[in-house]
């Protein structure tokens, strides 16, 4: 690696100049929102969700097309008139069927996401604050459910319950509650003994009182950072499940049972049915990747000017 | 350091005993139970008794659990009916492969992604380093079936240039056809690849604001040694770490690699059985992935403690 001295960042180990002191620390949340807007590749990811979101919900208010019943008649037809995006193996319009598919990705991304970011919060906080032998049989739970690949706990569970919207939102919530409780835990170590949940305590405040009213909000970065990424893995497990068969059942559609289904004619060219459904996902993870990103840093600047 | 990994070895004691644990539990909520699944929807009532009386299915689960236990501590993995083998003997024919797999990918991800992360740290907030964020990014976002087979439809089907399909005799026939391995190594090692170069621009950003950092530039070493001597060095004991905690995610991923180019590892043994709903072979295999998971993220441990001299006194 040749690097020439001006190639390096100017200064390392040197704080960041405070920005805005006065008025930043007087509102820190309005100072994180200000990082979070400055961060181009935030709002892209931002704009994009809404996008998604738009063209999967509001979509079929305008663009109607029959999501229910085969048409054997036109099947595999490539775009064109009256199918724009064209039509798949069994006839469905297929640019009808990605948002249909969409609203179910999306659905379930983001309600297993907040389920298990919510319990595992919840969890991982309780594990900290109260420590001990409670804390260590706590975390050799998570250990011991880290220890299966998420795949082969999903496949498993797969198999016990017959796939459905709410199956897939829980089963996918139980495999994800796991990190953010290992981090949330980490965070309750670091809060519990900052001087206002000890005087807190001290006052007489319970162990509930003190997780909710004290712990729990000031880890509300972490929590929020943890949620954005758990929906974009959320929205891949999806995906993967349907590849291996134990997606939603037809009629209902995802974007994954939608793109494992056309990989199927990856040897007969059907493009429209390979890649449209695979650039819906990408662009949807990718979007809640760049504003987990930009949380992340807008609520680690936000600690940097409370603190300097 | 010695009471350091005492405790670490208890604790994975504990971990593998648990992965036990939740696997047993697992295979007994399976709709119908072991004896539904191996004869069949039609068996009568008589049949299935017979059958669990004589494998000891009708016996209390903690029983069950001891005697199962008792047969694994032997090597004894159980019977698949259905394939009409001994699971130990399909586990250790395909397990080596995953093996093969997932090591080439993981080795070859990390002399890919470790100089890529340093020089997006050093180049923090510049051209390289969104290009490479975002290569990085779309990479970690792509369903790994799709890239699978873009990666198929390129390469086979386009140029024809490699073959779509795996390898499918034992270990030495794969090692023998090695165009065979190259397109489900290479779609594992960039999904690997897009995780580690995060891992390490995070790691070798921390360390490049430490003061060691500062003191050597300031006694006048060149960038290229500071970056070589002090931060790669420092850097590399949370890639350590790194390593242990992607082994599920890795492991997970050889599942679906394994699945789209029928490669005959343990993630295609493991799926096929949970469509023939194959109790012995999913208890087996998963029981074997995590202990081999627990015990890879123990030997991370144990190698950063050896690495890194804080950890040992911290404890």
């Amino acid at each position: 690696m040749t690097l020439t001295e001006a190639e390096m960042p100017p200064r390392p180990g040197l704080p960041a100049a405070p920005a805005q002191e006065g008025r930043a620390a007087a509102s820190p949340i309005r100072a994180a929102l200000k990082v979070f807007v400055q961060n181009r590749l935030a709002v892209l990811g931002l704009v994009l969700v809404v996008l998604i979101v738009l063209f999967c919900f509001v979509g079929p208010l305008v663009y109607h097309t029959d999501q229910v019943h085969t048409n054997l008649d036109q099947v595999t037809l490539p775009p064109g008139a009256g199918h724009p995006v064209g039509t798949d193996s069994v006839g469905y319009d297929e640019l009808g069927r990605l948002m249909a598919g969409g609203q179910t990705s999306l659905e379930v991304g983001l309600a297993a996401a907040l389920i298990a970011t919510l319990f595992g919060s919840v969890y991982g906080a309780i594990a900290g604050y109260v420590g001990g032998v409670v804390d260590g049989l706590m975390m050799r739970v998570t250990d011991i459910l880290l220890s299966i690949p998420t795949l082969f706990f999903l496949l498993l569970m797969a198999t016990i319950f017959r796939p459905s919207k709410p199956v897939l939102i829980i089963v996918i919530a139980v495999v994800s509650w796991l990190i953010p409780a290992r981090l949330i835990r980490g965070e309750t170590l670091t809060l519990k003994i900052r001087e206002y949940v000890q005087a807190a305590r001290g006052m007489g405040a319970g162990g509930p009182y003190n997780l909710f009213q004290h712990v729990l909000p000031n880890a509300i970065g972490t929590i929020a950072v943890n949620v954005t990424f758990q929906i974009a893995d959320a929205i891949l497990a999806v995906a993967a499940m349907s590849y291996l068969g134990l997606g939603v059942p037809p009629p209902a559609a995802d974007w994954g049972g939608m793109l494992s289904d056309g990989v199927n004619y990856s040897y007969s060219g059907y493009w429209w049915l390979i890649y449209p459904p695979g650039l819906a996902i990408v662009l949807t993870v990718v979007a809640f990747n760049f504003i987990g990103d930009a949380v992340r840093d807008s609520f680690e600047s936000r600690l940097r000017t409370v603190r300097g | 350091m010695s009471k350091f990994i005492v405790r670490r070895l208890w604790q994975s004691v504990l971990v593998v005993l648990g992965v036990t644990i939740v696997v047993f539990v697992f295979t007994r909520l399976l709709p119908g139970g072991p004896a539904r699944a191996i004869l069949g929807p039609r068996a009568t009532p008589a049949a299935i008794a017979a059958f669990d009386h004589a494998n000891g299915y009708d016996r209390p689960l903690v029983a069950q659990y001891v005697v199962w236990l008792g047969h694994l501590a032997t090597g004894n993995l159980g019977y698949s009916y259905k394939l009409n083998q001994s699971v130990a003997a399909l586990i250790a024919d395909r397990l080596p492969k995953t093996v093969l797999l997932v090591g080439i990918a993981n080795l070859i991800a990390l002399v890919v992604a470790v100089p890529l992360g340093l020089a997006q740290a050093v180049r923090r907030n510049r051209l390289t380093d969104y290009a490479v964020t975002g290569v990085a990014f779309v990479f970690y976002s792509m369903p790994l079936f799709w890239l699978s087979i873009l990666l198929v439809i390129v390469f086979s089907i386009d140029l024809g240039a490699l073959p779509p399909q795996a390898p499918q005799g034992d270990f030495l026939d794969v090692l023998t056809h090695p165009s065979g391995l190259v397109l489900p190594v290479l779609t594992l090692t960039l999904v690997t690849v897009a995780l580690f170069t995060r891992y390490t621009r995070s790691s070798a950003i921390e360390a490049l604001t430490q003061d060691y950092v500062r003191t050597a530039r300031a006694k006048g070493a060149s960038t290229n040694l500071v970056v070589v001597h002090h931060v790669l060095r420092n850097s590399l004991l949370p890639i350590i770490t790194m390593i242990g905690l992607t082994i599920p995610v890795v492991v997970s991923g050889a599942l679906v690699v394994e699945s789209v180019f029928n490669f005959p590892g343990m993630g295609l043994l493991f799926w096929s059985a949970a469509q023939t709903q194959d109790y012995p072979i999913l208890l087996g295999t998963t029981v074997v992935v995590g202990v081999a998971t627990a015990l890879g993220s123990l030997l991370a441990d144990l190698l950063y403690a050896v690495v890194d001299p804080r950890i040992r006194s911290a404890r």
